[in-house]
């Protein structure tokens, strides 16, 4: 079954298209990495889906429904759940209180004047759960705008986790990091796939972390989708070798 | 020392303080209604404050609320009953449910724009209040009430002309506002205002309806400030004008930065200061305003954070 059915969508600036015709179906437990060069339009796919803005025609599916003209927070209601290429975060708060936010969100609690005992022990519990999973345990107490870039990048993955997502958006989860940083993260990505089978989409620069986790791989070059198969075909693909190394190639 | 014992020795402090205030305020040159004052304009403080300092909302028409809370305990005062439950009631209401009508025309509006609109709208209802005479008074304000001594049966609270005793009616309202603002801070509704201060975008994809929290955070903060609008009518059997024109709000604005808009107590200490300075040099200046502000200026320069902000950080 398909977590997330895209059907020709196209989104337009003015003048400029920045994302054209693209179609795309995500199975259930999939990893789906989109790639391509600066400007091929993933931000703006990523938007699309995430519901930033709504597409200009199209449509887009999620678990069966058409969610084309959903705002963000109903999307995420829905389980569909995202990190930003510039780490968003709530830089005074300690690492508990960001995803206990979440938390209590995801739990329906956000409008709620008070909680009981249980619900909080619940709420408490699913943090801490949350936060092992990501290896922050032992951080809960700090605040998160003094961790280092890698720690608040798996913050904001906790934050994004603790909303139980059935699907699961990371928009370049290995920006700006070093090598100790990037493996991290990539293990952390594959044990979320591996392990609890998240469904994940993700926007990728590192081609290393692309070939190591991806199931499938999607390129994306002027706003068209340039090619699509597994890491194999695609580092073969000699319109995608083009598209990167320029026509020279 | 731990962080939750050091809290509670702060908050035990503060309630003691304003407990015996009447008693240490008179030995230091002060009198009882002037720490009435306080805690009539350090709740207005602290209401703004709720939506500033805790969902980083910045409101510049705030006095309005205000304002009309005060015109409505005024008016149901001289109008409808001799009542003071009555008054605040009434008072809470009319600036509560027009800060909420408003707010929902208002919670698209960010930053800069937001703070244009709402000096807007409290100005219509500055220029309602001057204009509409035969109702409001004009110019001169609302005349002709005082607040009505309380009868509780066994018991009856003179707050017309006992000034303690007014001082204590006035500190239970403003330990009942206060304790309502913490309670819903301490909420999960309250950590969703938080993280809406924090990073919009962030609390957006965490699935929180942005517009609807904040305009819910700024109709409970109209109806803080209607209940300290309510309570100023009492202490001076009068509603003013300008009690919703924007400098009125301006003024809420520095007590709140003066005093820290992080911190929750922050506004009542700028309140504090701001009603005590103006009482002193008043007396001896017209120009008292200069010397306020010029305190403004270095506090903004020099302490940030504002003053309770600067004590917390150099206790950490």
């Amino acid at each position: 079954m398909n977590v997330l059915e895209i059907k020709n969508v196209t989104k337009r600036f003015g003048n400029l298209v920045a994302v054209r015709d693209v179609s795309l179906n995500v199975a259930k437990g999939e990893l789906c990495a989109i790639i391509g060069p600066n400007g091929a339009g993933k931000t703006t796919f990523f938007n699309l889906i995430s519901g930033f803005f709504p597409p200009t025609s199209g449509t887009i599916a999620f678990d069966g429904q058409d969610i084309t003209r959903l705002a963000t927070h109903q999307r995420v209601v829905r389980g569909m759940a995202r990190t930003f290429q510039i780490t968003e975060i709530f830089p005074e708060l300690t690492v508990f209180e960001n995803v206990r936010i979440a938390a209590e969100v995801a739990s329906g609690y956000r409008l709620r004047p008070w909680v009981n005992r249980a619900e909080a022990a619940k709420v408490q519990q699913h943090v801490e759960d949350t936060l092992k999973l990501v290896a922050l345990e032992n951080k809960a107490g700090r605040l998160v705008g003094e961790l280092s870039h890698g720690d608040q990048r798996a913050a904001e993955i906790a934050m994004a986790l603790a909303l139980k997502p059935h699907l699961l958006l990371l928009d370049e989860p290995t920006a700006g990091m070093g090598d100790q940083e990037t493996y991290q993260i990539t293990q952390l990505i594959r044990k979320l796939h591996r392990d609890s089978s998240y469904t994940i989409v993700l926007i990728e620069h590192d081609m290393r972390v692309v070939f190591n986790l991806a199931d499938r791989v999607c390129v994306l070059d002027q706003g068209r989708m340039l090619a699509m198969g597994t890491p194999k075909e695609i580092a073969a693909n000699e319109a995608v070798q083009a598209a990167y190394l320029g026509n020279a190639a | 020392m731990t962080e939750q014992s050091r809290k509670l020795i702060v908050l035990v402090a503060i309630w003691a303080a304003l407990l015996f205030a009447p008693y240490w305020m008179a030995p230091l040159g002060g009198y009882t209604a002037l720490a009435t004052r306080v805690l009539v304009l350090g709740l207005a403080a602290m209401s703004l404050n709720f939506l500033l300092g805790f969902t980083g909302v910045l409101s510049f028409g705030h006095a309005a609320w205000f304002g009309l809370g005060a015109y409505g305990a005024g008016m149901s005062l001289k109008y409808l009953a001799a009542s003071t439950p009555l008054a605040v009631i009434c008072g809470i209401l009319l600036g509560g449910l027009c800060g909420a009508i408003l707010g929902a025309l208002l919670v698209r509006r960010r930053g800069v724009y937001f703070a244009m609109v709402t000096i807007a709208f409290g100005q219509v209802f500055y220029y309602i209040a001057f204009q509409w005479s035969s109702v409001t008074g004009g110019d001169d304000g609302l005349r002709g009430f005082a607040r009505a001594p309380i009868d509780l049966g066994v018991l009856k609270l003179d707050i017309l002309s006992n000034a303690e005793v007014f001082y204590y009616f006035v500190l239970f309202c403003f330990a009942l506002a206060v304790g309502a603002m913490g309670f819903i801070l301490r909420s999960p509704f309250g950590r969703t205002m938080i993280a809406i201060r924090e990073n919009e975008r962030r609390s957006r994809f965490l699935g929180i309806p942005i517009e609807r929290h904040i305009w819910i955070a700024f109709s409970l903060s109209c109806f803080f400030m209607g209940f300290a609008g309510a309570l100023y009518a009492l202490v001076n059997n009068f509603a003013d004008p300008r009690g919703l024109h924007y400098s009125q709000s301006g003024d809420f604005v520095m007590m709140a930065v003066m005093g820290g808009m992080r911190s929750f107590w922050g506004p009542l200490l700028g309140a504090f200061i701001f009603v005590v300075l103006q009482d002193y040099l008043s007396s001896i200046t017209v120009n008292w305003m200069s010397f306020v502000g010029l305190l403004f200026v270095l506090v903004v320069l020099f302490f940030p954070r504002g003053l309770l902000g600067f004590f917390q950080r150099s206790k950490a």
